[in-house]
């Protein structure tokens, strides 16, 4: 690709797509510290059951057959 | 984006976890991570809950920041990492936003087609490339603040800048498009 040819999709992605620096919307309309506020209190997601079960099981089962250990960590 | 700086007593009542500090930076930067992170989604729903998502980081990943450094490259990383996770996971479930809340200015020298064929030709680019691109072509960032946001080298930059046109020109001409 020439010199050109970049300078040319350059103008043409600065034509298509104009810079939203100046633009309406690109300035922040309201203070978002109520939703910051709301995102810290808010409770981590707690883990299912399910998946501890699974956990436990893949645990119990390297622990019985160590031998499957290069297995998994073949098809991980 | 301005070089965020802070008092570092400010930034040291932060990392051990005042929130009254911590509420104090987010109202004094909020506007500024908004402004970065809107530049790269160019969508400004989008853009406000990224912005909570990066001062959500920060706040995690507050004791694993060095008080005596600048907040604001750190911060910016931090931003361009969330706009960028962003990008990878709505790239396939949405369009590109047009432009922001108002309609696309016409331009004489550019037909409606052309401008949605290249910013569907653009939106089909690698996620890191399109940030790159978005921030130094579009936004006309310096290379440096890119090179900080993005956590790479100045020639790095400069490649998937490159490597963005590349691509760019090889989807226009399977559509049909000589640029």
């Amino acid at each position: 690709m020439n010199e050109h040819e970049q300078e040319r999709i350059e103008q043409l992605l600065k034509k298509s797509l104009p810079p939203v620096g100046t633009r309406v919307g690109a300035e922040l309309r309201r203070d978002l510290w109520p939703a910051m506020l709301k995102r810290l209190e808010a409770r981590p997601t707690a883990v299912p059951w399910f998946d501890w079960a699974l956990l436990a099981a893949v645990a119990a089962w390297l622990v019985f057959s160590p031998g499957t250990i290069p297995v998994l960590l073949y098809h991980l | 984006m301005p070089v965020l700086e802070q008092p570092s007593d400010a930034l040291r009542q932060f990392c051990h976890g005042d929130l009254d500090a911590f509420e104090a930076l987010f109202r004094q930067h909020q506007g500024e991570v908004y402004g970065w992170i809107v530049r790269i989604v160019r969508d400004p729903a989008a853009a406000e809950d990224l912005t909570v998502e990066t001062f959500w980081r920060i706040y995690r990943a507050r004791t694993r920041f060095d008080s005596t450094r600048s907040f604001g490259p750190w911060t910016r990383r931090i931003a361009t990492n969330a706009a960028l996770g962003h990008l990878k996971t709505a790239r396939n479930e949405t369009e590109l936003p047009d432009d922001l809340a108002s309609p696309p200015l016409p331009d004489p020298g550019i037909s409606e087609e052309l401008r949605r064929k290249t910013a569907c030709a653009f939106q089909r680019l690698p996620p890191k490339l399109q940030v790159t691109a978005t921030l130094a072509l579009i936004e006309e960032q310096p290379y440096k603040e890119i090179s900080e946001s993005l956590g790479i080298s100045l020639g790095a930059v400069k490649l998937r800048v490159f490597r963005a046109l590349r691509l760019l020109r090889k989807e226009l001409k399977k559509q049909g498009i000589e640029p």
